[in-house]
């Protein structure tokens, strides 16, 4: 969905002032993303998972929604939409540096495990798609509160293989939980290519076949995302139960730091999906409608490096861990 | 003091803390309407309803994985599998998440969860392969995980009070053999049973057995009978196997100098093998005899016949056989 004169921005809701927020945060997203991995190829951050190519799908979700009291239970591939419900650059660099600051784990973890109580950004595991059911129970909690709180899980479209995905949309569809279930389709697994994950062309689909609204989304288009997310929030909210979204997304870098897709990727593939880089395309958007300017995106880079830079000394100069508290934390106190 | 079965300890202790405790939810198969396939449940969805008894779909990781979420976002969720063996599907949701909550958030997040499950067989259960596991020792290897056995009904009550209150997930297993097949007093009011605590259920000065679960009474009754002999067996019931009563295991073994270990559970890697590693460790210069682990033998579970059920169980024979032998030391 493109950016018109008979598609305004207002007639989205969105002022220009949020509309250049959701743009900072893809470019933030974007260029801590990229710092990371110079951070891994000089061997100071020994494993990355990049967001590249999936900015305008998290911004968008994120701008969606409450930050801070919907819930959100993340994948690893979430940087940009952690980053725009309130976790800083500097959080991510205490994780990808493996320092004691890091908020999700404390270095326990690696980095992409977000987590963060404060924004009710929930912990995960490394399992794939074991949140999609955690975001079901904590939406069960929700619901016996009589909360108007909403639970957003996501997950690859690899993800969606996975025993605990089925079982996690029927538990919801079935007591109507106010869940969105957000899959972020790469159309890769690391190697294995949507094609090999399942039998249909889209993802939304599956939804019918658990008795609620599924959708497919162009995830490179940051408003079309929003629009789809604050429409899904806003069922769950009034009691209309969960949706499955399915966000069509490019990943423009390999799987991890530790996979390179160029030997399992069509060359012509790879050149492709660059064209499709969705911060291209939102500020080509925001400035045919007149809402940004060279000038002004070159300050919005510059000031988001500025950050990265300034978070990446912060994030340098921090410890790491103490191996004295490395048996902490196992059990809790005032069990018996 | 209230005289009752292990099944209806757990059942009035679910009702009791459901009443005292909003925060308490039960899901799992059945456990709704029809109360549990064992009753155990029996009498929860009438007093509190759908919202807090849940009769879950037929998904075990479900179960738990829902129940993980539940308690992050602040419930008590009490989770039933319905019968042990068919945990397996939600080892995933156990191992990878419930137990390393706490630790993989430095304690930012916890899991404060409670997962019942019946376990065990025996010549009268008939459970057969996939009704009759006692699958402890491998929720007890894991670091984040608890793990209790009740033998008596008041036992029954007092852990699952603990469990209930415990900030982290406990596995809660109850013996099917013991559900119905023994009446005992249980207090009435707040009397919780420490997780982490053994009992001494039978005192002797020549030799210790120390076990758990069902087989808490075989071992009981085998002490009788070599005591008419003039062989007395003290008898330990574990009662939590993670994390084990060290310091109960380590004084009742110095002070007989001979100890058995006996459990239903399969021998090889099961509880038996840490707790005569304590003893090992810690009891050498005391011990008058080599440490005896008597066990599940290696077959993969309790088949249905009655013939080659027995070949499987313990029974007070085998104990009565394994006390005789550290006797003749």
């Amino acid at each position: 969905m493109a950016l018109t004169e008979s598609a305004p921005p207002d007639a989205r809701g969105l002022d220009r002032a949020t509309l250049i927020g959701m743009y900072r945060a893809m470019v933030l997203g974007r260029l801590l993303d990229e710092r990371v991995m110079v951070l891994n190829r000089q061997g100071l951050a020994p494993f990355v998972t990049s967001c590249q190519g999936h900015e305008a799908t998290q911004v968008g979700a994120a701008a969606a929604l409450r930050a801070g009291a919907d819930w959100i239970l993340p994948y690893y591939r979430d940087l940009a939409l952690t980053l725009a419900i309130g976790m800083r650059p500097v959080d991510h660099l205490f994780a990808a540096l493996g320092r004691a600051p890091d908020p999700s784990s404390g270095a326990r973890q690696m980095p992409g495990h977000f987590s963060s109580r404060p924004l009710r950004i929930v912990t995960t595991g490394s399992s794939v798609a074991t949140q999609v059911l955690h975001a079901v129970g904590i939406a069960l909690a929700i619901r016996s509160r009589q909360e108007t709180d909403v639970v957003l899980t996501t997950c690859g479209e690899g993800g969606t293989s996975e025993g605990d995905f089925h079982e996690a949309l029927n538990w919801a569809a079935i007591h109507r939980l106010p869940v969105l279930f957000l899959v972020e389709n790469n159309h890769y697994a690391i190697s294995v290519p949507q094609s090999r994950q399942m039998a249909i062309a889209r993802v939304a689909e599956r939804a019918a076949g658990y008795g609620m609204p599924g959708v497919t989304v162009d995830g490179g288009d940051v408003l079309a995302v929003h629009r789809v997310v604050g429409e899904a929030a806003e069922r769950a909210r009034t009691g209309a139960g969960p949706t499955l979204i399915e966000a069509l997304c490019v990943r423009l870098q390999s799987h991890s730091s530790d996979d390179d897709q160029r030997r399992y990727r069509d060359p012509a593939d790879l050149l492709d999906v660059r064209q499709h880089d969705p911060l291209d395309r939102f500020r080509t958007e925001l400035e045919a409608a007149g809402l940004l300017d060279g000038s002004a995106a070159d300050a919005i880079r510059s000031a988001c490096r500025d950050e990265v830079d300034l978070a990446q000394a912060e994030a340098e100069a921090a410890p790491v861990p103490d191996p004295a508290t490395a048996l902490a934390h196992v059990y809790g106190e005032g069990g018996s | 003091m209230t005289t009752m079965t292990l099944v209806e300890a757990v059942r009035t202790t679910l009702l009791d803390e459901m009443g005292r405790d909003e925060r308490v939810i039960v899901l799992g198969e059945d456990v709704g309407v029809k109360g549990g396939v064992f009753g155990a449940t029996a009498g929860l969805h009438q007093a509190f309803g759908d919202a807090r008894v849940i009769d879950s779909p037929l998904a075990e990781s479900g179960i738990v994985g829902v129940a993980i979420g539940a308690a992050l976002a602040g419930l008590r969720p009490v989770a039933e599998i319905q019968f042990v063996d068919f945990i397996p599907p939600a080892m995933d949701q156990l191992i990878s998440e419930a137990a390393k909550m706490r630790y993989r958030s430095q304690g930012v997040w916890s899991c404060p969860l409670v997962v019942r499950a019946p376990c065990g067989g025996g010549v009268h259960v008939h459970g057969a392969l996939y009704h009759s596991q006692s699958l402890e020792a491998i929720f007890a290897h894991v670091p984040g995980l608890k793990v209790v056995i009740p033998s008596t009904p008041a036992d029954a009550k007092g852990l699952l009070l603990a469990a209930i209150r415990d900030p982290d997930p406990v596995l809660y297993f109850e013996h099917k053999a013991l559900y119905r097949a023994l009446s005992g007093e249980v207090p009435t009011g707040d009397q919780v049973v420490p997780i982490g605590q053994a009992a001494v259920v039978r005192e002797g000065r020549d030799a210790t057995c120390l076990t758990y679960g069902a087989t808490v009474h075989e071992a009981v009754a085998a002490a009788d009978r070599v005591a008419a002999d003039g062989f007395e067996v003290e008898v330990v019931d574990l009662r939590t196997i993670r994390p084990l009563d060290r310091a109960q295991i380590v004084a009742s073994a110095n002070r007989t100098g001979k100890v058995l270990v006996a459990h239903e559970a399969n021998l090889i890697g099961g509880v038996g093998a840490e707790v005569a590693a304590i003893v090992a460790e810690e009891c050498f210069e005391q011990l008058d005899a080599p440490v005896l682990r008597i066990g599940g033998p290696a077959m993969p579970a309790i088949p249905f016949a009655e013939s080659l059920a027995a070949v499987y169980c313990l029974g007070p024979d085998r104990i009565e056989a394994a006390l005789r032998k550290l006797a003749a030391y």
